[in-house]
């Protein structure tokens, strides 16, 4: 039994991100009286919807100064509302964002933080995490030994619920900044356009490395990709070279995600690149060298060209699908 | 302009690593090596001082006294000195035990620019910063694809999960830098035999004025409760593409397991 857990749902394009409600589902799954907090300007209709997936309370801080997504002001949100509270647990999904946020709370509040996990249960009143380390070659179990007990979950750990729940009480929090907080400004924000899911979000991930030979060979991936309803990722050695943008690199200095398929065309499959897709459901590797470290790891191990290959498939899965 | 970078030892990528069982904690016998994210930390730092002119880089570790190596290259690589926190009482310490060192062996140096690696190549954390910013009252910037200082100011772009953004903090501050931001140099010749006549100095926990019982396990929040094996992958199935059948065949797989 756990009591007083609370969730940080963070929010992107006025949606909470898939990964923030995977938490909150598994978190309505711990027991316990479960919060949400979401952070930023016009937030309140996105808050309503938190009780569907199982808070009971959600949290708003709305204000102009949360604007840009820097992860100081949300510490000063957080800090009063997790020690006035009482809460026991404050979970999060692991972003550029969050893992700022959660290791800014834990200096704050002098709470232990577990990262990188990859689940938690209850136990004897308190919880335990789970975190693949060295590579994913050992499992830790990782625990607690005070409260608040923070902890920042991989992509992809958990599946957001149904939404079918109930209706959430939303409470204003006030918002009062530290003056160091507030120093460091965002002064413009780039974004890539993108059409379709992010590599996060996918159920699909068509992903491309060294082998595909040039940047302009991604576009194969693309209409892959397309087909499949996924997205296209790339590792840190075709991104280093320009090929592709950081957002969709996977791997140890990448995004780490596990998707329902992962489909590794032209990538050797170094440590770095696995620990980013090793937990995917299924891993299918297109690779001419038979001697590929990737098909140690892979589901179903193709030797062949990938110029020759993906092509096809994409015909055959538009085929099957009439997409 | 004084600037002081964050560095670790951490055991070498190349080397099959272990946790002990008896300490749960990783087995740091082998070799040490510098931490290879932070030498990109490090490059900025030397890079910044170059272009400015002017300044001094100091490299700060926490460790067990032989990383002092790894301090050596660091010096080697161009800091102008170096600092080791070194006490058996810090020996398993957390997030925040080890924040809390830090934290006061940085308030002790004051510098105007604080750098730190994207994570810890043997813990892949990537916290630290966050919670130094937080101790130390400073702003910060993360995950830094460029670094620009001018007036005052620190300008980077911050690499997210949807593009990047330009951010700006006045100095001092925090900035972790990404390993995108710069190629580390080689230790020359002539570094490598300077290093050793640059001053470094080692601190206890008395000199920071930390408590012993506020670092270490006891100072710790977290726990390390068991370590368990992560669980097999079935065999792989293989596939040749003879006679161009191949992507017939993946997407009879794929059928199979519902994927498509």
């Amino acid at each position: 039994m756990t009591a007083g857990t609370l969730v940080y749902v963070e929010h992107h394009d006025g949606e909470p991100t898939k990964d923030s409600l995977g938490v909150l589902a598994k978190a309505a799954s711990l027991g316990g009286d479960l919060a949400a907090v979401v952070a930023g300007p016009d937030v309140r209709g996105l808050a309503e919807g938190l009780g569907a997936h199982g808070a009971q309370t959600v949290f708003v801080a709305d204000d102009e100064q949360l604007e840009a997504p820097l992860p100081q002001p949300r510490v000063d949100v957080l800090a009063p509302l997790v020690e006035e509270r009482g809460f026991e647990n404050v979970l999060f999904a692991a972003s550029v964002l969050t893992a700022d946020v959660a290791a800014g709370l834990s200096a704050r509040l002098d709470a232990g933080l577990n990262w990188d996990l990859t689940d938690v249960e209850a136990r004897d009143g308190g919880l335990v995490g789970t975190r693949p380390a060295l590579g994913d070659s050992v499992i830790v179990v990782a625990g607690w030994s005070s409260t608040p007990r923070l902890a920042l979950f991989r992509t992809g750990a958990f599946e957001p619920g149904e939404g079918g729940g109930g209706t959430a009480e939303v409470e204003d929090v006030s918002v009062e900044l530290e003056d160091f907080s507030t120093r460091t400004t965002m002064l413009e924000q780039a974004h890539e356009e993108r059409s379709g899911p992010s590599i996060e979000d996918a159920d699909v991930v068509v992903a491309g490395g060294r082998g595909l030979g040039e940047a302009g060979n991604f576009s194969l991936l693309e209409d892959l990709a397309k087909a499949l309803g996924g997205a296209v990722a790339a590792t840190r050695a075709v991104v280093d070279a320009g090929w592709y943008p950081y957002s969709a690199q996977v791997g140890q200095t990448g995004r780490v995600v596990s998707p329902k398929l992962y489909l590794a065309c032209g990538i050797s499959g170094a440590i770095q690149h696995k620990v980013g897709m090793q937990s995917s459901g299924t891993i299918v590797a297109i690779n001419k060298d038979p001697n590929a470290p990737i098909f140690e790891y892979a589901d179903l191990a193709v030797v062949g060209d990938l110029h020759e290959i993906v092509p096809k498939l994409t015909e055959a899965v538009r085929a099957r699908t009439g997409s | 302009m004084k600037i002081l970078v964050c560095v670790k030892e951490v055991p070498d990528a190349a080397a099959p690593k272990r946790i002990d069982p008896q300490t749960k904690r990783l087995d740091r016998g082998g070799e040490g090596v510098l931490n290879e994210f932070d030498a990109h930390a490090l490059e900025e730092g030397l890079r910044l001082k170059e272009t400015s002119g002017d300044g001094e880089v100091v490299a700060l570790t926490m460790g067990p006294e032989r990383a002092a190596a790894t301090l050596r290259k660091a010096l080697a690589m161009g800091a102008d000195r170096a600092v080791l926190v070194s006490d058996g009482a810090l020996a398993g310490s957390d997030l925040v035990a080890t924040g809390k060192a830090l934290a006061k062996a940085l308030e002790r140096e004051q510098p105007d620019l604080v750098l730190v690696g994207q994570q810890g190549g043997d813990s892949d954390g990537a916290v630290l910063w966050a919670a130094l910013a937080d101790r130390l009252r400073l702003p910060l910037v993360s995950q830094a694809a460029s670094l620009e200082v001018a007036d005052g100011k620190a300008r980077s772009k911050r690499q997210t999960e949807y593009g990047y953004d330009v951010l700006e903090a006045p100095l001092p501050a925090v900035v972790a830098v990404s390993d995108a931001i710069n190629e580390p140099r080689y230790p020359s010749l002539k570094g490598i035999m300077g290093a050793k006549k640059k001053p470094q100095e080692t601190l206890s926990l008395g000199d920071l004025g930390v408590e012993a019982g506020e670092v270490g396990e006891i100072g710790s929040r977290t726990t390390v409760e068991a370590l368990g094996d992560p669980p097999k992958r079935g065999e792989a199935q293989r596939l040749e593409d003879e006679g161009g059948d191949a992507a017939d065949k993946i997407v009879t797989y794929l059928e199979e397991r519902k994927l498509i």
